[in-house]
């Protein structure tokens, strides 16, 4: 073994400087180039920052879009999701008192029009997406709120839906934070 | 078709397009041929000449195994007081405190044995200094060992009677240079571009639209995240892992992520091939391990686009599947592909809270751990199936009441006596690992550990079991994902998981080293019409069904008491 403690440690000091202060300084650099510039890519509105696109955010007051159940109350300083199991009472407990409140305040739905994103909690607790029928289903109680043309809404989710990667690869999505800043900026 | 099945299907079309070309470059690569990326030569003679080391002296297996440990034992000491001393060392933005001695035990053993259990979170538990010059330092080098380890098995069936297998400094180093590095540069920039945050500022602050004031976690994650799914290491830079948007932004780089993390373990099984010139062996494994990971993978897709029964009760739409615990830009059928690669695999990386997962795909990634060969991890899963073959060939040798042999070397007590301790192994340290768990459990639930035993469980009944059950099964497949719902940082946990992940580490590659070289000693005897060929069909559907019994014996009644019992009471 004492012939190959000294090629270990010297190894080990080699190694260290090309993996862990050139490699990541080079991605580093690289990273510059990158629309975020490496730190996130920033969301404004009229020019101030309001979040980050990945990030999700809380949304609860009537007029905006609201996202999916946060574990974790969308702080992300953190992340977390339930860790909760399928069969666990309390867990079903709380999908059910959700649905309640979702039919509470749009009483046009069908239970069968709630899409199951928006009755569960997220993995990450910061998910910034909603399915399409997430979106749908809220169209008429923003619109009522912000006093639009339900079309109107219609049409700013639509725009922020974004489609299969490709057109081809995996599922739809809207981002909640992007589709409530344009219709922000959509009132004035 | 729809899209979230197209996805994974070109996922993995993608996957073989990139690993098995990859697998005959690492075989020409490792066996000294000439191959394009020999211009890192001059990279490789400087790192040689700087650590003191002759790259052309010829190790047997034994010193292979302990220049293996040596280097291992010195990354062990280093890292375990890095950790314990983070708060007082540069690169510390966010101002996080010191690991406790206990955590950071089991911190180190599952960095350094390419397990990443984490029963820390990144943005609390770690500086920017520890995830650096620890973490991404170990699941280089530790990806590198079991690449390392496999070559020198894949040396020893090379030439007909050997004992010089190559060096071990010198597989290691271009683990590193020709494989692991580049790679991950690509792998890096792909996030970069997608939205993985890769600058050094700490935390943020920002007034959302709401107007309520947020923190938001950041740091250089695109590097790390890049190495953490090629060399199958798992641990994430954020508590939730790759189900964190930055860690994994969008559908893209959840293809590109799910693809590095499968490349290199199926190129393994070609460069095995390739290196022993015996190519039809490496078909039949791979489609031995290909045919397991189908068997895991279809059911897995099935149970979680079937979405919760107990939800479907409540008479809204699951569409697409279950959604508990997942993310809307991944969808339940990526979700499914990723749970069951990261766990045939011992990545455990994940993308998903597994804890909120469908009872039967909580038993089928249980299954992928407990089998842990189906491609298996960066090197070690062609060491793990390795073990199987000598059972396999050992056992049709008494069927057929001949010697057993394995590529013209006789397979004999010793080699079948390490084989059979190391199968055994694996399901020894998980239940005794459960079970001591289980008693602490119901005997002493208000020890004054950091979490006390009654508060472990995140969820009652049979899931709560399979919570204890998944946490040993991860720590000895060297895995690292978790039921995360389980309080696993106190002092039980993080000893009992420590010793499990040693044991489930170092015994598994010095048992199929020590066989191979054992093997290579012995006299070559030609192939005659009387000899067990082991690169038909028939013998590989022998070693799976080894696989399975071994698998199913030990674990079927741990099973039954977690998720089966769970499926049951949720369908009734």
């Amino acid at each position: 073994m004492k012939k190959y403690i000294i090629p270990s440690l010297r190894l080990t000091g080699v190694l260290m400087v090309l993996l862990c202060v050139i490699y990541p300084l080079a991605i580093a650099y690289a990273g510059k180039f990158t629309p975020g510039e490496g730190s996130g890519e920033k969301v404004t509105k009229n020019g101030k920052v309001v979040g980050y696109a990945l990030i999700g955010q809380s949304f609860t007051k009537p007029e905006y879009f609201w996202g999916r159940p946060s574990a974790v109350g969308y702080n992300a300083a953190g992340s977390g999701g339930s860790n909760k199991g399928p069969s666990n009472a309390d867990y079903l407990k709380d999908v059910s008192g959700r649905i309640d409140t979702l039919l509470k305040y749009h009483p046009y739905l069908k239970k069968s029009d709630i899409p199951a994103d928006m009755v569960t909690a997220s993995g990450s607790g910061l998910d910034p997406n909603i399915s399409e029928a997430g979106a749908i289903m809220q169209i008429k109680r923003v619109a009522a709120y912000r006093k639009l043309d339900e079309r109107v809404v219609a049409e700013a989710v639509v725009k922020n839906t974004e489609g299969p990667l490709f057109g081809l690869f995996g599922p739809s999505r809207v981002n909640v934070l992007k589709l409530n800043v344009a219709l922000d900026e959509l009132k004035k | 078709m729809n899209t979230e099945l197209l996805g994974i299907i070109a996922t993995y079309g993608l996957t073989l397009l990139i690993g098995i070309p990859l697998g005959i470059y690492l075989a020409k690569m490792f066996a000294g041929e000439k191959v394009w990326t020999d211009f890192l030569k001059p990279l490789e003679k400087g790192i040689y000449k700087l650590s003191g080391i002759n790259p052309e002296e010829s190790m047997n297996w034994k010193q292979h195994m302990k220049a293996l440990l040596t280097i291992n034992l010195v990354w062990l000491v280093y890292g375990f007081f890095a950790l314990i001393y983070q708060d007082k060392l540069p690169l510390n933005p966010d101002g996080n405190l010191g690991q406790s001695p206990d955590l950071a035990f089991n911190s180190i053993i599952s960095f350094v044995v390419n397990c990443n259990l984490q029963h820390y979170s990144g943005e609390s538990g770690a500086t920017y200094f520890t995830q650096h010059f620890v973490f991404m330092f170990l699941q280089f080098v530790s990806a590198a060992t079991g690449i390392a380890a496999a070559v020198v098995l894949f040396k020893a069936f090379r030439d007909k009677t050997t004992t010089s297998l190559g060096n071990f400094w010198v597989f290691f180093t271009r683990s590193i240079t020709r494989l692991l590095l580049p790679l991950s540069v690509v792998v890096a920039i792909i996030l970069a571009f997608n939205g993985t945050t890769t600058s050094y500022e700490g935390k943020d602050k920002y007034i959302s639209l709401q107007g309520d004031t947020v923190n938001v976690s950041r740091g250089p994650a695109a590097g790390f995240v890049a190495i953490k799914h090629l060399g199958t290491n798992g641990g994430g830079w954020f508590g939730v892992n790759s189900t964190h948007p930055i860690e994994n932004p969008n559908y893209l780089t959840n293809m590109t992520e799910a693809i590095s993390q499968v490349i290199i373990p199926v190129a393994m099984i070609f460069a095995f091939g390739y290196f022993i010139r015996r190519k039809k062996m490496a078909w039949v494994i791979f489609g031995i391990m290909t045919l397991g990971m189908m068997l895991l993978l279809v059911p897995t897709v099935i149970s979680e686009t079937g979405g919760s029964p107990a939800i479907a009760k409540m008479g809204i739409s699951q569409a697409t599947g279950a959604m508990e615990g997942k993310e809307v830009r991944f969808g339940p059928t990526a979700t499914a592909y990723w749970s069951t690669v990261t766990t045939i695999i011992s990545t455990g990386s994940i993308n998903s809270m597994h804890d909120s997962a469908m009872p039967l795909t909580g038993m089928y990634q249980l299954i992928a751990m407990m089998m842990n060969c189906f491609y298996g991890g960066c090197g070690v899963g062609i060491l793990n199936y390795f073990i199987f073959i000598i059972i396999a060939v050992f056992i049709s040798g008494l069927m057929v009441g001949r010697t057993p042999e394995f590529l013209g070397h006789k397979v004999e007590a010793r080699e079948v006596k390490i084989a059979s301790i190391i199968a055994l192994l694996h399901p020894f340290i998980i239940l005794v690992g459960t079970a001591l768990a289980a008693y602490t459990i119901t005997y002493f639930p208000d020890a004054g550990w950091a979490v006390k035993p009654a508060s472990w469980l995140n969820n009652p009944g049979f899931h709560g079991f399979s919570e204890m059950l998944y946490e040993n099964t991860s720590a000895a497949a060297n895995n690292g994902s978790g039921f995360e719902g389980l309080g696993d940082n106190n002092i039980f946990w993080n000893v009992v998981t420590g010793f499990v992940l040693i044991l489930g580490r170092f015994l598994p590659i010095i048992g199929p080293v020590a066989i191979a070289g054992l093997l290579a000693s012995k006299k070559y005897i030609p192939e005659s019409a009387g000899t067990l060929k082991t690169d038909t069909l028939t013998f590989g559907i022998m070693t799976f069904v080894v696989i399975v019994i071994i698998a199913a014996l030990a674990f079927f009644p741990a099973l039954t008491l977690g998720p089966v019992a769970e499926y049951f009471t949720l369908i009734k």
